[in-house]
């Protein structure tokens, strides 16, 4: 490991995606999420590869879908607002089954919102985010050295199963600066294999067609059904998240990106009062560790999801609890940040059945319309 | 130990990048450091802030919300920050620019008269790490060596001669508490 150095947690994604061997980035500016367009502009030249601002959030995914048709790893990033405009892309890029990387550093939204930080996307990042059946890589760092070691991950898993990743940051990730050491040695692209699907000059071999149609009768079903296959590996491989005293907790946090790390300010201050408080963090939001959070149902009393949105991580916990014990939500909005004295009274809610600092969320009994 | 700053100013007075000069000493000490700027939509002469923490352990929360320490170098940051401070914190106040007096008794005030102290160097732009040299002598909780040594880093661009002048600065600073 070298010396940290002080980085921006956008200039660390801008920087780990070209040490990982990123030659082609296009992108159109949105805050917070500049750092990463601009360092691009400056450090893609030196590094032999092109950089585009594009005209539009449409056009930079759209230039992505042919620099990956090509093999090569191509980057696109943005902020929520953006992450939308560019979702026609992306379902082209899942239906084609092509590897690229694609950054959302969340804002606050719907609309226009505003420009703090937030994790009001994780359903449109999970569940594929434009039209059709397709899932998305989904990694959420919590730190700047996660930021900047994402981005090779990111592209090894979005190889090998050719489906696209997307790295689901937020606000405050992208504009914090912390100390910064990369894990990997910087990839020379000339390294890299160019796949047998990748499509460019073509004499001397048979044609290759990158497309995302089936149109012939029953085509589009068997196409669907072999790329769920893939999805059917990669929940059982590729899922990543890390446990902090989860061995003798009697309540689990749930919480990923930046609400892990107030979950950890309110978890060191609830332990030092002796409440057993445990932290699940999922790192791969899509495969989600359905898995690992129905076996610790069976041995915990209560899950507490802190998010910054109104409950959209719940729906995968309480998916994988399948009602063996109650969910609670604690949640802030719109650009505020849970606070670890508040994530403590929701945690002795929880325990103690009242419902300071608690979130009401989709109750477990027969409630609800008509 | 775990120190949480808050520094806010005008645009232009170096706020930003005293933040990043004190998280960057931070690190140069083998300590956790982060820094957070204040990103919203700000107007021409209104206020900048930002967070510093500086840690022996893990930092959590990049956000400081109950500081350990609020430099304040303009008025309108003076109300806007000193109810933020946590009991017994350090507020250091740009005396030179801040009229009002603090409202707490249950905190430590120091009044460094940064603008003049800076003048007197010749250079007012230096006002900055005047109040860092304030903050590094009062708080303990990164040396001035490490401070000046992180400027190399942090001010990639800047001569040998603006260097020594911040140095003095620090020091000025340091000796005015």
């Amino acid at each position: 490991m070298s010396e940290k150095v002080l980085m921006k947690g956008n200039e660390a994604l801008a920087e780990g995606a070209l040490r990982a061997g990123c030659r082609f980035f296009a992108g159109y500016p949105i805050t917070p999420q500049n750092e990463v367009p601009e360092y691009m502009s400056a450090k893609m030249p030196d590094r032999g590869g092109a950089f585009v601002q594009a005209e539009s959030e449409t056009a930079a995914v759209n230039m992505i879908y042919g620099a990956a048709a090509t093999g090569i790893r191509s980057m696109t990033s943005s902020s929520s607002p953006g992450i939308s405009l560019k979702q026609e892309g992306i379902s082209y890029i899942a239906g084609a089954d092509l590897p690229c990387l694609i950054a959302n550093v969340m804002r606050g939204g719907p609309g226009l919102g505003n420009i703090a930080a937030a994790q009001a996307d994780y359903f449109q990042a999970t569940r594929g985010g434009g039209h059709g059946d397709y899932r998305t890589f989904v990694l959420a760092p919590n730190s700047v050295e996660e930021m900047g070691n994402f981005p090779k991950l990111a592209y090894e898993l979005s190889e090998k199963y050719r489906i696209p990743a997307l790295i689901l940051a937020d606000g405050i990730l992208g504009q914090m600066m912390e100390g910064m050491s990369f894990n990997f040695e910087p990839v020379d692209p000339k390294t890299l294999k160019t796949p047998d699907w990748a499509i460019g000059p073509a004499k001397g071999r048979e044609k290759r067609m990158v497309f995302s149609y089936y149109l012939k009768d029953g085509e589009l079903e068997t196409a669907l059904l072999k790329r769920e296959q893939r999805y059917a590996v990669v929940e059982e491989k590729e899922v990543l998240f890390e446990e902090r005293y989860t061995d003798d907790a009697e309540i689990i946090i749930v919480a990923y990106g930046i609400s892990s790390r107030a979950a950890l300010a309110g978890i060191e201050e609830a332990r030092k009062e002796g409440i057993k408080v445990g932290l699940f963090r999922p790192i791969t939001l899509w495969p989600f560790p359905y898995k690992r959070i129905c076996e610790l149902a069976q041995k915990t009393k209560a899950f507490l999801c802190v998010e910054m949105s109104r409950g959209q991580m719940i729906v995968d916990v309480k998916l994988a609890v399948n009602g063996k014990i109650p969910v609670y939500l604690h949640s802030r909005v719109g650009g505020a940040m849970p606070d670890g004295g508040d994530i403590v009274t929701a945690v002795k809610s929880a325990l103690s059945g009242k419902k300071e600092q608690l979130s009401p969320f989709n109750p477990s009994e027969c409630k609800g319309g008509k | 130990m775990y120190q949480g700053i808050r520094i806010s100013g005008f645009g232009g007075q170096g706020i930003v990048s005293a933040g990043v000069l004190l998280a960057q000493a931070g690190l140069t000490e083998g300590k956790k450091a982060s820094w957070f700027p204040s990103y919203g939509a700000e107007m021409r002469g209104g206020t900048a802030n930002c967070s510093v923490v500086i840690a022996s352990d893990e930092v959590y929360t990049p956000i400081v919300i109950a500081p350990d320490t609020v430099i304040v170098m303009n008025e309108p940051s003076l109300s806007k920050f000193e109810p933020l401070l946590k009991k017994g914190g350090l507020l250091i106040i740009n005396s030179s620019l801040v009229n009002s007096k603090p409202q707490r008794t249950d905190i430590k005030i120091l009044n460094v008269p940064c603008n003049e102290i800076a003048q007197k160097l010749g250079n007012v732009k230096v006002a900055n790490l005047v109040a860092l040299g304030a903050f590094a002598a009062a708080a303990q909780a990164v040396g001035i060596d490490a401070v000046a040594k992180a400027m190399k880093t942090v001010f990639k661009r800047a001569t040998p001669e603006m260097l020594e002048l911040n140095k003095k600065a620090l020091e000025a600073g340091a000796k005015s508490i």
